[in-house]
């Protein structure tokens, strides 16, 4: 069923986009995030869409949450041998889903909330890699089964339907999280299937993209330099695993980082002064491979925050509005506005600047921090 | 009278095959409450009727259409006035981006900032000459392969008062048309085979039609606005690649 996904192909969409923090840490009713990507309804063609919740397993905060996506009962026994020599699952269910009528042969969906079975103590950052070296192998190595997500105290919710049809399957309105985000996909160019719906998600980084990344195969060939393995061939997928390798590997500030992929033009980078000039041009150097071409607007998310950014001509569009303690930000100002009619403020953000948005430290468990 | 709807419920085929029937009927004004993201508003409506509109319309409002006016008390997405022929569209708010995208008639007035790419691909011929004014300030690539109408950007009702008044790459590709920002614009902002000069009187006269019309609507004083420096920027020659890809 799935063995179109080893032939070549690529990904060109035009989606929408959602997103909503609280920065206090309150937490948001799923109602809020189906009602913003609903809304940007005629986005998408019915062929992907998806949530990633912060802040829904409150009662696993501490375990590494992964959400399984499996073609058959045969792949996830599989799975399982594999996965329990490798961690100790505190807890696993079935994901609770609800029986759509537009959704036809759905894959089988389980989260196991585990911690991993390490011979000796290792850095917080350290057993973060190996997870992520468990997650690629698996999803490189094992037929028919997939994880989607793999952080604490989150999870992806994706497949192949419209917005509203996958979060009545996954019962999204029966979460509650301090962070949202929602995608409503419109594939042109790779076939609908229910791993390439987005979020993209590793550790607890997710990524809603709509756009194209043309620089795909030059920011894959990069990516595996440094161990990450593309197998979802979707685009998108890149765009997480170059966040984690900037961020949370090479230590970058979320700003730095941005500008890597969405760097000024040289004409701009003339015009600075010397000691930014020197850090711009370096940055262009060093991570040439991470800059990414072709149109795009994406919401970033992690436990701590939410990001905004599009390319830097801006080919995508992108809107952001607060009110009170929440942070909004979407494709178009109706999506925003459907859920928070009176915003304090809003305001389109400047092509390959960040909208950078983070709670203050010490708000929920497991925060980070990358400003 | 006019039909006064509230179309919060509604989705936008339902409020336009509406719209189109009372048209038909010989309505000729309309009260739109509650709007919000419904796309193609007034598209293609031929009729010199008025609307107005409470609320934020989806993308493409007003696209093709010939004829009617619309106000809007509101922000407006993306690729209003898509292609649109005649009439005109008040925005007493923000605009998106690609705002009269291949405009080749009638009027839009934004009162605030609108994004990127207004006015790309805007075109006039013989008595069709569209116009685009702006309130506050733009994004980058404004007018980009302008060919035609004219496109005034005042900055003085934006949210961003640090920022420039234009993005760059300002009429990238234009060989036709003019655009007018009222005060300096730095050089750096602007694209190829441009240049910028002062006004003149003709030109003057022209401004002065157009924003006491801008002004009436927006409810601002013209004598404030007008009186004050305004840059000129048109195309070196009408065929500014003409030599691109044939050497």
């Amino acid at each position: 069923m799935w063995e179109f996904i080893f032939k070549d192909s690529k990904d060109i969409s035009g989606c929408g986009v959602s997103g909503i923090i609280n920065v206090k840490g309150s937490l948001i009713p799923g109602d809020l995030i189906i009602k913003s990507i609903t809304c940007q309804e005629e986005r998408g063609n019915g062929l992907g869409a998806g949530f990633a919740g912060y802040g829904i397993y409150p009662d696993f905060k501490e375990f590494y949450a992964l959400h399984v996506m499996a073609e058959d009962k045969h792949y996830l026994e599989n799975f399982e041998r594999f996965l329990f020599q490798k961690v100790k699952a505190i807890y696993h269910e079935p994901i609770p889903t609800k029986k759509v009528k537009t959704i036809k042969n759905p894959p089988i969906f389980k989260r196991y909330f585990v911690k991993l079975e390490l011979e000796e103590q290792v850095s917080p950052e350290e057993e973060e890699n190996k997870l992520i070296e468990m997650v690629m192998y698996i999803n490189a190595n094992l037929n028919g089964v997939y994880i989607l997500s793999s952080g604490k105290n989150m999870g992806v919710f994706k497949g192949v339907g419209f917005p509203e049809e996958i979060a009545e399957f996954f019962k999204i309105d029966k979460y509650q999280a301090y962070i949202w985000t929602a995608h409503n996909r419109f594939p042109t160019n790779t076939p609908g299937w229910w791993g390439g719906a987005h979020p993209f998600s590793l550790l607890d980084w997710s990524i809603v993209h709509n756009g194209e990344i043309s620089s795909y195969g030059t920011n894959k060939r990069y990516l595996e330099l440094f161990g990450y393995k593309c197998t979802l061939l979707t685009d998108t997928e890149v765009v997480t695993y170059l966040l984690d390798l900037l961020i949370r590997r090479h230590k970058l500030p979320i700003k730095l980082a941005c500008t890597a992929l969405a760097p000024p033009f040289w004409i701009e980078i003339e015009r600075l002064n010397e000691e930014e000039k020197n850090l711009i041009e370096a940055l262009r150097v060093v991570y040439g491979g991470a800059l990414l071409n072709g149109p795009f607007a994406i919401i970033l998310a992690y436990n701590g925050g939410i990001v905004g950014l599009t390319d830097r001509v801006k080919l995508r569009p992108l809107v952001v509005a607060k009110y009170e303690d929440y942070y909004y930000l979407a494709s178009e100002e109706a999506a925003i506005r459907t859920i928070c009619p009176n915003p304090e403020l809003i305001w389109y953000p400047k092509a390959g600047e960040p909208v950078i948005i983070e709670m203050p430290m010490g708000t929920i468990p497991n925060q980070k921090s990358y400003i | 009278m006019s039909i006064i709807l509230n179309v919060g419920d509604w989705s936008y085929t339902k409020v336009n095959q509406y719209i189109r029937e009372k048209i038909s009927e010989g309505e000729t004004e309309f009260e739109l409450h509650g709007v919000n993201g419904h796309r193609y508003l007034f598209a293609g409506i031929k009729q010199k009727i008025k609307a107005k509109i409470w609320g934020v319309p989806g993308l493409d409002l007003g696209c093709f259409m010939s004829g009617p006016e619309i106000h809007v008390y509101g922000n407006v997405q993306d690729a209003c006035g898509n292609t649109m022929e005649k009439g005109k569209i008040v925005v007493y708010g923000m605009g998106g981006d690609v705002i009269g995208y291949s405009m080749r008639g009638g009027k839009i007035f934004i009162k605030g900032d609108v994004g990127y790419r207004v006015g790309i691909h805007m075109k006039a011929y013989q008595d069709k000459h569209p116009v685009i004014v702006i309130g506050g300030k733009t994004g980058d690539f404004l007018g980009e392969y302008m060919a035609g109408g004219t496109i005034i950007v005042l900055g003085l009702f934006s949210q961003h008062p640090e920022k420039p008044i234009t993005g760059k790459f300002l009429g990238t590709g234009m060989h036709g048309g003019v655009i007018y920002i009222r005060g300096e614009l730095d050089p750096f902002f602007l694209g190829k085979n441009l240049k910028i000069s002062p006004i003149t009187d003709e030109d003057l006269t022209y401004l002065k039609t157009i924003l006491t019309e801008y002004c009436a609507d927006m409810d601002e004083n013209l004598e404030s606005i007008i009186n004050y420096r305004f840059s000129k920027i048109t195309p070196l020659s009408h065929r500014p690649y003409g030599n691109l890809y044939a050497y």
